[in-house]
């Protein structure tokens, strides 16, 4: 009875979002209290539905009911409980109920949190928020309906995808979808910032943190994913520019630039139109994403299973939601008071060349990314878009970005004195350059663009960390003053520098990964040695392992170092019965500088065993930097002024150290 | 700096990023994409030895050869022609003999084919799209019924 209560939630989940689309609407319109009152308790009620029905999915894979075809299909009895959980949202049906719960459950923090936004406006983002979960609601019931019985009961289930059974893996969608959602919300206030016809600081002040919280998500999963993808795809690379990668990279990128805008949106009342076209498209994007995932359009290495219905479905719901909102905001945008003029040179302005690099940033990848689809349905021609366009593109308009970071948030704000500014990065340009100087001088035979990037990473990290020492005035005044400085400083100046810094430190990574990773590609039979990079593999024994749900045949390889025996890695080959699949377990060493990176593959007919191994400079540099930037953009939501609660008390607040 | 000034620093800056980035985008599309071809596509238009191209079809069965040296070859067909292909490296875990694979590289002069890249999909039941095209062409497609091979072929294939 459960997965029937189940699908009976998510029916009156899609009625509630109905009511919820429509009549705060026109509350909001003939200004009638009584039909605004409507917008809260139905956001209410939608979350606690959509939460029953995803509870009642999560019990069915909990006590493994084969009886239920999803259950059967992406689970198996002998799967540890992790992975059962995982599983829930590890296929199409049960991750669009996630999608819609993580909806639902914005929803409602709108309408617990949002006392203090004037009633018309939390009732028309209520409103549109209800009918993207009228859209999905709707196309789960119809196309992917997640409590499909199947009679007679199978007794064992057919397992989840031994690639997804991975711990971070299983908790990457999650993030992902929180980020994806999260700009929904941004897309909300959006469009009922344009039905209402007027943008103000209250309105800025409510979508940073929404944009702050979203941008982290999609930071964290992102980060995640790659980081899977490093470790257990054994192909010893970070990102591979795959269309779903692609897919979720592009809000990411729109998602930086609306988090931007917003900040001119909220401080200047400058740039409001453009930060709701941003804040538009971002959303357009993740709605992408979304559709190039899962109607199997595009040859991916992660896309889900491939129906049509789901496709042309999801298709229809990106027209309406893309060409209804942009319609609207050809038709509204122009009401918009602009406000807030600037010079060229000012805190404005590098924001909004911020924007406008992103921006360029966003349709390279947007091109490279459908630019095959649009060829295949055009001339039939199927082409893939690999690495080389993106390092033609991406990368020059990215580069120009990164040199800028540091010299943005030291500029005033409406017009600055760019000379005051560079002056204070002087030691970050001095150190940049020693950086070149260095790499340069180790590795000279490298390819001749690294050192570039190396100063660049330190120009980013000193950068900003110049900014900070500047905000606190270290070194100009004592210590102490410094310190109180310090303390008072507000948390979104320290999350501005642990972001940017962070960046610095994946440049890092990601040039010593791109510019000097050394390959091994041979084959040893047990007792037999090869060198990589200074260090002596031994393949010393290949041996078998029993886990919980698969056998593994595991290789042993010792680690020497100059004749001395460092460790042991265990790359594994796992092979999943009930799955009838096969999974490669890369091992990996690191010191925090560099990974050895080590793969155990095939045996051949001789009694030799094929091994893959890399060593990765400064690979967890990528990893870690993106978990600073995380940081950043945690330390940024905790400031109080953005707190969720407390816009009206911020503004009494006189700001400190702007 | 007048109002009018200020917008039309802005309009240029904006424009010259636009154009500087399609200009990027344009060349980079004429020179770093990779076009995909199945065996038949490739005995029926040529490709120049030495062109990266994308090989997509089945790997035939009972075609896997390991070489030695962590070499192996294969054969990739779509039932009307098949090509030779050889690699070095670690197959993919889902690689198998029956099942559709992507292979990245180039023709050599003797009619081979020499992939730095093997592609096959994280999904047992998975065709890649292209693939399923090429063979839909030359009239093998065998629908969902491609998924049922998976079974017989397992075992057989390249376990240890």
């Amino acid at each position: 009875m459960i997965a029937e209560f189940g699908h009976f939630a998510l029916v009156l989940a899609f009625v509630v979002s109905l009511v919820q689309m429509v009549v705060p609407m026109v509350g909001a319109h003939r200004r009638d209290a009584q039909l605004i009152g409507v917008a809260n308790p139905a956001a209410l009620l939608q979350f606690l539905l959509v939460a029953f029905a995803f509870s009642a999915l999560l019990y069915l894979f909990v006590v493994s009911d084969f009886s239920v075809k999803l259950v059967f299909d992406n689970s198996h009895s002998e799967k540890p409980m992790i992975f059962k959980v995982s599983g829930v949202w590890g296929n199409h049906e049960g991750s669009m109920v996630l999608w819609v719960l993580i909806l639902a459950l914005f929803g409602a923090l709108v309408a617990l949190f949002g006392k203090n936004l004037p009633d018309t406006l939390r009732a028309r983002v209520l409103a549109v928020q209800a009918s993207i979960a009228v859209a999905f609601l709707l196309f789960i019931l119809l196309t992917s309906n997640p409590f499909l019985r199947l009679d007679p009961a199978p007794f064992e289930g057919s397992g989840l995808n031994p690639i997804l059974q991975d711990r971070a893996l299983a908790f990457h969608p999650p993030w992902l979808y929180a980020g994806y959602v999260g700009f929904s919300m941004t897309f909300s206030f959006a469009i009922a910032a344009l039905i209402e016809g007027k943008v103000d600081a209250a309105w800025a002040r409510w979508v940073r943190p929404w944009t702050l919280a979203a941008w982290l998500s999609l930071t964290i999963g992102i980060a995640m994913g790659s980081w899977w993808a490093y470790y257990t795809l054994g192909w010893g690379g970070f990102w591979f520019w795959d269309p779903v990668e692609n897919a979720s990279l592009m809000p990411w990128i729109a998602g930086t630039a609306l988090l931007h805008s917003a900040i001119v949106a909220e401080k200047r009342g400058a740039l409001k139109s453009w930060t709701i076209l941003l804040a538009i498209l971002a959303f357009s994007l993740s709605l992408l994403g979304t559709f190039l995932v899962r109607s199997g359009v595009l040859t991916s290495v992660h896309a889900f299973a491939v129906d049509p219905d789901r496709g042309v479905f999801i298709l229809g719901i990106l027209v309406v939601f893309v060409g209804g909102s942009l319609a609207l905001y050809a038709w509204r945008a122009p009401l918009l008071k602009t406000g807030g003029i600037f010079a060229p040179i000012s805190r404005e302005g590098a924001l909004l060349m911020n924007n406008l690099l992103l921006s360029a940033a966003v349709a390279s990848v947007f091109i490279g990314t459908l630019y095959p689809l649009l060829l295949d349905g055009l001339t039939g021609a199927k082409i893939t878009v690999g690495p080389p366009f993106f390092n033609y593109t991406f990368v020059p308009i990215f580069v120009p970005l990164l040199c800028l970071v540091p010299l943005g948030p030291l500029l005033g704000w409406k017009r600055a004195d760019v000379k005051a500014a560079a002056e204070r990065l002087i030691a970050a340009a001095a150190l940049a350059f020693i950086a070149c100087l260095v790499t340069f001088a180790f590795a000279y035979d490298g390819p001749w663009l690294a050192p570039f990037g190396m100063a660049l990473a330190v120009w980013l990290v000193v950068g900003a960390a110049s900014e900070i020492a500047w905000r606190i005035r270290l070194f100009t005044t004592p210590l102490r003053e410094s310190l109180y400085r310090a303390r008072r400083l507000p948390r979104a100046a320290w999350g501005t520098s642990l972001a940017h810094g962070g960046l610095g430190i994946a440049v890092a990574g990601i040039v010593g990964v791109t510019a000097w990773q050394s390959e091994l590609i041979t084959t040893l039979a047990p007792g037999e040695s090869a060198e990589i990079a200074g260090y002596t593999l031994t393949l010393e024994r290949v041996g078998m392992r029993d886990g919980p749900n698969y056998e593994a045949t595991v290789g042993v390889v010792r680690v020497e170092e100059a004749g001395r025996m460092i460790g042991t890695l265990t790359p594994e080959k796992r092979r999943f019965p009930a799955e009838r699949q096969e999974k490669t377990e890369p091992a990996i060493r690191t010191n925090g500088f560099a990974d050895l990176y080590v793969v155990l593959g095939e045996p051949s007919d001789d009694g030799k065993w094929v091994v893959r191994a890399y060593y990765n400079i400064l690979a967890p540099w990528i990893w870690i930097g993106g978990g600073i930037m995380s940081l950043g953009g945690i330390m940024s939501l905790a400031d109080r002024r953005l707190r969720v609660g407390a816009p009206t008390r911020a503004r009494l607040r006189a700001a400190p150290a702007e | 700096m007048t109002r009018k000034q200020r917008r039309a620093t802005f309009i240029f800056v904006s424009l010259g990023i636009l154009g500087i980035a399609a200009g990027l985008v344009l060349y980079a599309l004429s020179d770093s994409v990779t076009f995909f071809y199945s065996p038949s596509d490739v005995a029926e238009r040529g490709v120049e030895p030495g062109e990266r191209i994308r090989l997509g079809g089945l790997v035939e069965m009972g075609s896997l050869q390991k070489l030695g040296d962590a070499n192996v070859r294969f054969n990739v067909t779509d039932f009307v022609e098949t090509i030779s292909v050889t690699h070095r490296g670690v197959l993919p875990d889902l690689f198998r003999e029956g099942q559709g694979v992507v292979a990245e590289g180039a023709i050599q002069q003797d009619g081979t084919f020499t992939a730095d890249k093997v592609l096959a999909k994280h999904d047992e039941n998975y065709m890649p799209p292209e693939v399923a095209d090429a063979l839909k062409r030359t009239g093998n497609w065998q629908g969902e019924g491609a998924e049922a091979s998976h079974a017989e072929t397992y075992g057989q294939g390249s376990y240890p």
